[in-house]
């Protein structure tokens, strides 16, 4: 097959750590076939060669916090046909998204010595909010498998297989014994989409949530079940304030317990 | 003496300290063993080699939204009631494989998937489990088309079931009819007893197979005695049920109603996470999953489990059926406890209780079928006075 003809993909960044990206090139096993069926066109993490838009399939990192991303993702959008956000900080703002339940003034003028440097947005939010999103890829960092998953999907124009439903059915799958039942864990993966494999429950964890809310969630009576087990309001307010804690359904239940 | 399915029973004992040779005996015929073991901080089915790899001495306390395991002096093989996972992991594993497809010249290959049998022994296997599998196989192999996997995996069982010497504070098998003896559907049936002076096993044949394989270890014929005890021992489990379910005409009661109030109520406290589901041990709801590489050379298709309480599970054309979490929740009980009556002439709930102990937030089908019962629009339903002492708010 010509260069050219293979599907130009672009990996863009916003406000972010890199994980998600670094899941891309963490692909080890499948970055032959990635490489065989796709031209990575841009992705300054891992290579200078800038290859001209427009993209076939753009993935976008991170979240918008600046005037200058606020207006870069538009044009990231124009330049793609399918965009599609990856992790936690791209889907719902991520854990910088901390600083929009707080004056980020405020913060800005303790923390830097001439705060009329810095132009910042007061909240950090997701690319949704922005612009038109094809697929929001979720979790901090996202699953390399889920990537492959969704980058084939897109590619070969069928359904991704990517559940909506909690952790708790990848749990049971996995044959954990749950860790609320058995141990009285605070635990979020009947509030949180699968995706992880369930893999802090079967380390004897509480899930912390880093897919974000399931298609469904209810919150509230997973805190009234926590309440009941003796949990702070305060504590509450932390389990649901991490990645996700701009993510609708968490913001809002974290902002019921506030005092 | 003549059990259920009609075959002749024996009635043999074997002592503890010989119990080990029915493992070997097993192991030796080719059998994989699979049974309870311990694994964090529940009891969970995996394969055994010996008999100290089971829980020796474990109890379990289990209410709903809870399970907690304690370790006794006591020297019980089986002194606890179940734990989260079912033997339908075996059956009717969570995720199979069921081709794959190669590109060829244009065209594709199919590549059929081989699902060889394993042999397996499933030990302790509880009353109201031996009533989950047997209302699996009407649902897999007792309709116009039978699901090969199951069947060809159910064929190479040997079912050594375990009488229960305790009845947890979630069970309700004898609302249901599923124990806590076990009737049918068993190689060998064993009762432990454990008395000052003595640790043994009233074994009783279910099979020809489990017959000949009795007859094969150390063994001596029941004594009045001994059947008295075994009996004292059921008799009693059957006494302690920690809850009961009114299964009197309760399709009807269910059906007629559809728009009681108490479905909104249940609703706002399930979270919709499908734990129930996946406990279940007769919950046999799937998806399959197309999936293909990079390249689209290879594509393969996947059984996997799935559950009523997803919106992907409902969705047609235009969305999802249920897509609220009422319509969710309703679909789940009335399916387990009137539907299936329709669907396969039994009720698809055994009392296990599983549901109830591993709801995150301890939702109890016993006290919603109770519930809606209670206040039936239609008074034909209302229940009985009497009869509910075992009741927990
Ligand atoms: S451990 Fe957490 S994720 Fe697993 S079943 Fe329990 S509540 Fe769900
Ligand atoms: S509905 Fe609940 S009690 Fe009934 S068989 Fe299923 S898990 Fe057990
Ligand atoms: S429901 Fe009955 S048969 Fe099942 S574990 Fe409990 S007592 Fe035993
Ligand atoms: S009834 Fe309990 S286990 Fe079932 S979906 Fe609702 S919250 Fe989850």
């Amino acid at each position: 097959m010509p260069e050219s003809k293979k599907p130009k993909v672009a990996v863009w960044k916003f406000a972010s750590c890199d994980g998600c990206q670094l899941s891309l090139l963490d692909c080890e096993d499948e970055l032959l076939a990635i490489a065989d069926a796709i031209e990575i066109a841009y992705f300054p993490e891992a290579s200078s060669t800038v290859i001209k838009g427009p993209y076939d399939i753009s993935l976008v990192e991170g979240s918008i916090t600046t005037p200058h991303d606020a207006e870069h993702i538009h044009h990231v959008r124009r330049a793609s046909k399918v965009l599609i956000t990856i992790g936690a900080c791209a889907t719902a703002g991520g854990i910088q998204a901390l600083r929009n339940f707080r004056d980020v003034r405020q913060m800005v003028a303790q923390v830097y010595a001439s705060p009329a440097y810095i132009e910042t947005l007061s909240k950090s939010t997701a690319i949704a909010d922005h612009v038109f999103v094809d697929f929001e890829l979720r979790g901090c960092p996202i699953n390399k498998a889920q990537l492959v998953e969704i980058v084939s999907a897109y590619l070969h124009g069928r359904k991704p297989n990517i559940p909506r439903y909690s952790v708790c059915v990848e749990c049971k799958r996995r044959g954990t014994p749950c860790v609320m039942v058995a141990e009285g864990a605070l635990c979020l993966g009947p509030v949180t989409q699968a995706g992880c494999g369930a893999l802090c429950p079967a380390y004897q964890r509480g899930c912390y949530g880093c897919f974000g809310p399931t298609e469904t969630p209810n919150p509230r009576a997973l805190s009234e079940h926590w309440k009941a087990l003796g949990t702070s309001s305060d504590e509450i307010v932390r389990l649901y304030r991490t990645f996700n804690a701009f993510a609708d359904a968490f913001r809002k239940e974290s902002e019921a317990h506030e005092g | 003496m003549r059990a259920k399915n009609g075959k002749v029973s024996t009635r043999a004992v074997i002592d503890r300290q010989d119990f080990q040779q029915l493992f070997d005996h097993l192991s030796a015929q080719g059998y994989q063993l699979v049974g309870p073991r311990l694994r964090d901080n529940a009891i969970v089915y995996d394969e055994l080699s010996a008999v100290t790899d089971l829980p020796i001495g474990y109890v379990d306390e289990q209410e709903k939204g809870s399970y907690r395991l304690t370790k006794t002096a006591q020297p019980t093989l089986f002194g606890y009631g179940l734990g989260p996972q079912s033997w339908k992991k075996y059956l009717f594993p969570p995720v199979v494989r069921l081709w794959q497809a190669q590109r060829h010249n244009g065209g594709f290959d199919v590549i059929p998937e081989d699902h060889e049998p394993r042999l397996l022994a499933l030990i302790g296997v509880r009353p109201c489990e031996l009533k989950a599998i047997a209302i699996q196989d009407r649902v897999f192999m007792g309709g116009a088309y039978a699901d090969p996997i199951y069947q060809a995996q159910r064929e190479q069982l040997f079912i050594v079931a375990v009488n229960c010497g305790k009845a947890g504070a979630t069970c309700f098998c004898t609302s249901m009819d599923a124990g806590p003896r076990a009737a049918s559907g068993y190689d060998l049936a064993l009762t432990e007893i454990l008395e000052a002076n003595r640790h043994i096993f009233l074994v009783d044949a279910g099979s020809e197979k489990g017959e000949a394989v009795l007859r094969t270890i150390p063994q001596r014929p029941a004594t009045d005695l001994d059947i008295a005890a075994g009996e004292r021992i059921i008799a009693q489990t059957a006494e302690q049920m920690g809850r009961v379910l009114d299964t009197n005409r309760i399709k009807e009661m269910l059906y007629a109603n559809y728009e009681h109030a108490r479905w909104d109520q249940v609703a706002a406290r399930c979270l919709m996470c499908g734990n129930c589901t996946q406990v279940c041990p007769t919950c046999f709801c799937t998806t399959v999953e197309d999936v293909t590489d990079l390249s689209a050379a290879t594509a393969e298709r996947r059984r996997v489990w799935d559950t009523c309480f997803s919106l992907d599970f409902s969705y047609i054309v235009g969305g999802s059926v249920r897509a609220s979490p009422k319509a969710r929740y309703r679909q789940w009980m009335m399916h387990k406890l009137a539907t299936w009556i329709d669907q396969f002439g039994s009720s698809g709930c055994v009392g296990c209780g599983r549901c109830i102990t591993w709801c995150p937030v301890g939702i109890d089908i016993t006290e919603e079928a109770r519930a809606i019962r209670s206040d039936s629009e239609d008074k034909r339903f209302t229940p009985a006075t009497g009869g509910r002492k075992h009741e927990h708010a």
